[in-house]
């Protein structure tokens, strides 16, 4: 199946919050090997003066994943993900991710440039904080590019 | 951590090296990962699926390398809350053998100083097998 190239431009709705637990703040800081303290002991946390542990700088792929999944698994776009090679990925943090955030994430398809039977697809993910009054802040932008090869490639 | 430890932004030159390190990948790595991080594709642990889709047979995640190198820039901040930019290309695949380990080398430079910003750009070189991974792998720390 060819890939939909009408994705692009698409927005998509805020979806539902991921809850940042510290558990997964420390597990996921141990699996790539981030051993300072900020992730794992919310008293050095805190000396630093965070609120609670602070996520590392690619921990937001959990949150950005979520919401990409909104394009990729939508049978319409046709995304044939044994076919997707990661190309590149970009985290820019407006503040850092803590222990405690609820993130809601609207998803944008930025391009989807189609050569030479591959197709590469942008996504943005716009990571805020939601407050229990219901306002956002922003938290993280995830840019992220798939390649896709097309059938005869 | 003590505040006199931190790297301050008038000693460094373009072209230091803050540091290197080496990255040990074997399987129980990448299963760990794949938990931590939710990225479940079979590519990462399958190796009769990686080989149908043409692969060597199981290979690292691209974003198990980018998380693991940057924690070099992590410590040498003495702040990850620091690193507030941070990107990638994905260049070539790590093959994580099995029984084994792969090693990944990560070099980390001085890339450009923006005294009026108050920030760094750390070029990260990260190598296996003498070939780059990663490519423009570069990481903005606010000093």
């Amino acid at each position: 199946m060819a890939i939909n190239a009408d994705f692009a431009g698409r927005e998509y709705p805020v979806n539902a919050p991921y809850s940042v637990g510290r558990e997964k703040v420390r597990e996921f800081a141990a699996a790539v090997g981030s051993t300072h303290p900020v992730h794992h002991d919310t008293v050095a946390a805190r000396g630093a003066g965070y609120p609670d542990l602070i996520a590392p700088p690619t921990f937001a792929v959990i949150v950005a994943q979520r919401a990409e999944a909104q394009l990729v698994e939508d049978p319409e776009a046709g995304i044939d993900f044994s076919r997707v090679v990661h190309a590149d990925e970009r985290f820019t943090h407006h503040r850092p991710i803590v222990a405690g955030d609820e993130l809601v994430t609207v998803l944008h398809v930025d391009s989807i440039v189609e050569r030479a039977g591959l197709a590469m697809v942008t996504t943005r993910s716009e990571i805020a904080a939601l407050a229990t009054d219901g306002t956002t802040t922003p938290v993280a932008t995830v840019t992220s590019t798939l390649a896709v090869r097309g059938g005869d490639a | 951590m003590s505040g006199a430890l931190k790297p301050v932004l008038a000693d460094l030159s373009v072209g230091d090296v803050i540091g290197t390190r080496s990255i040990e990948v074997d399987r129980a790595r990448l299963v760990r990962y794949a938990g931590a991080s939710g990225d479940f594709n079979p590519i990462h642990w399958n190796d009769t699926f990686a080989e149908q889709v043409g692969l060597p047979g199981v290979i690292a995640h691209g974003m198990f390398t980018m998380g693991a190198a940057v924690a070099l820039v992590e410590d040498w901040a003495g702040d990850p809350g620091a690193v507030v930019d941070y990107q990638t290309r994905f260049t070539r695949p790590v093959a994580v053998p099995n029984p084994g380990t792969a090693t990944v080398e990560v070099t980390g430079t001085v890339g450009v100083i923006d005294a009026d910003a108050g920030t760094v750009r750390i070029d990260l070189t990260v190598t296996f097998e003498g070939a780059r991974v990663l490519g423009k792998s570069q990481a903005v720390v606010r000093l």
